[in-house]
């Protein structure tokens, strides 16, 4: 029987969470690294025992942490993430430029085929590769050298590249999001990258075709349908059927469409998942029901999963690394929370239960189907 | 010897228990511990010193003998009671975070 293994970071460390193929219970083992935010813990395709970590804190900086034995014990790797070249500068808050500075690694995401291959997006903004499984990490600096880059402004966490899609079908193709500069695309291996903005509308952003500045909080993709891409922007959820070539709004009848995650279920390219927040200044749900809301149809219609989600008095935020589908046959989906819990559904959504309840606050859910 | 004492983090990053005792070699400065202290535990590069500036990291402090030493120059040499291991040189986490 297959079984699951759900990598949670969390504000105070790392939960390893692994269950077998019912999903109806679950062996949490943790915290690693207590005391250290974890913005992202993911395994490797090419072996799902390799895992990758990012480990840091505002006192003692970034750590990277590998295991080799699906988390059972980690070793550092190297942690020099140092731009290549000169830095320029990007936008500050107050509209004067500021220079490139390395913050933090947000996103860590191995590639398909070799365990040793892994990007991570840095804040601020920054694409970093390592082909040593860790051992050094190189920046492909085309993305930050863009010619837009000294437009590119933080949004309230940063500076922040916080997603990376590995095209499943075209080699070479990948999508990074930065918030808040918006969507860029490669064909080259990140060589060279294209702004691809094109009908995202935001609030505050006077040029309504402008090619970067848009706050997009997360991207999604489907294996089986390479070309659509779905995006939670800041507010606003959109759908492209070009590759990111143009965008189109698929909010439909979400009682808010401002969020963090966007999800693809995994067998089902047109069933996606987000969970509306009520505003960028609340950022809880909408009349204290935590609900996530599920199109089968692409977007635009969209109805409440609310079966063993608390609807009544709850005020947690989920962001945007916090969902992730496993590929059983019926698909699993998971969410962890600004207030610590761990939700799982085995029905695709149909009905939910925490399978962790008291976690610190959770930064990343990532799942693996073993 | 140089006695050195990391706080707990930085211990359990370097996986040592209590102590570090480190050989170092020339004049005993701040910068000179430092140095020591990272080849012996490259882990620490970039945690106690940013690793492109080498300045301090803000929430780290450096003390000795009961004297704050985060503000003096890497070439201070640190005092005789450290040379000659009678009294640790301390790295610490600042207390911080409200």
């Amino acid at each position: 029987m297959s079984s699951v293994r759900v990598l949670v970071g969390t504000k105070k460390g790392a939960f390893v969470l692994n269950a077998d193929g019912t999903r109806k219970a679950w062996d949490i083992a943790g915290p690693f690294f207590g005391g250290w935010e974890m913005y992202h813990l993911k395994g490797s395709p090419a072996d799902p025992d390799r895992l990758y970590a990012s480990q840091s804190t505002g006192w003692f900086g970034q750590q990277i942490q590998r295991s080799d034995d699906g988390g059972k014990t980690w070793t550092p790797v190297d942690h020099k993430f140092t731009y290549d070249g000169p830095t320029g500068n990007h936008l500050w808050y107050d509209g004067t430029p500021r220079p490139w500075e390395f913050k933090r690694v947000w996103h860590i995401e191995p590639t398909r085929d070799d365990r040793d291959t892994v990007y991570a997006g840095i804040e601020d903004a920054g694409l970093f590769r390592t082909t040593d499984g860790g051992k050094s990490w190189h920046e492909l600096p085309g993305l930050r050298t863009h010619p837009t880059g000294e437009k590119w402004a933080p949004g309230a966490g940063g500076l922040c590249l916080h997603t990376i899609l590995l095209d499943p079908a075209r080699k070479g193709r990948m999508y990074v999001a930065i918030s808040a500069a918006g969507v860029f695309r490669s064909d080259d291996e990140a060589k060279t990258w294209t702004p691809i903005n094109k009908g995202l509308k935001s609030e505050g952003i006077p040029d309504p075709n402008a090619e970067v500045g848009h706050c997009v909080h997360r991207i999604a993709q489907h294996a089986s349908q390479p070309d659509v891409l779905f995006m939670q922007k800041h507010w606003d959820v959109m759908r492209s059927d070009d590759g990111g070539d143009s965008w189109r709004e698929v909010s439909g009848n979400l009682p808010s469409d401002f969020g963090f995650p966007i999800e693809v279920h995994a067998h089902e390219p047109e069933t996606i998942y987000v969970v509306p927040i009520k505003s960028d200044s609340e950022h809880y749900p909408p009349d204290g029901k935590l609900r996530v809301y599920r199109s089968r149809t692409g977007g635009n219609e969209w109805e409440p999963l609310t079966r063993g989600l608390p609807q009544q008095h709850c005020y947690v935020n989920v962001l945007r690394d916090s969902m992730a589908v496993d590929r059983l046959d019926d698909c699993g989906v998971y969410f962890g929370t600004t207030g610590g819990q761990v939700y799982m559904s085995p029905d695709s959504g149909d009905t939910w239960s925490c399978i962790a309840a008291d976690l610190p606050p959770v930064l990343s859910v990532e799942v693996q189907t073993l | 010897m140089i006695r050195v004492v990391l706080p707990a983090h930085l211990r359990n990053l370097a996986a040592v228990n209590g102590e570090v005792a480190l050989e170092v070699p020339g004049e005993v400065t701040i910068g000179a511990v430092l140095d020591a202290l990272e080849r012996r535990y490259p882990v620490l590069e970039g945690a106690i010193r940013d690793h492109l500036t080498r300045k301090r990291r803000p929430f780290v402090r450096y003390y000795a003998c009961q004297e704050d030493l985060s503000n003096d120059s890497l070439e201070t040499p640190l005092p005789d009671e450290v040379v000659r291991g009678d009294q640790p040189f301390l790295v610490v986490g600042a207390m911080a975070g409200g």
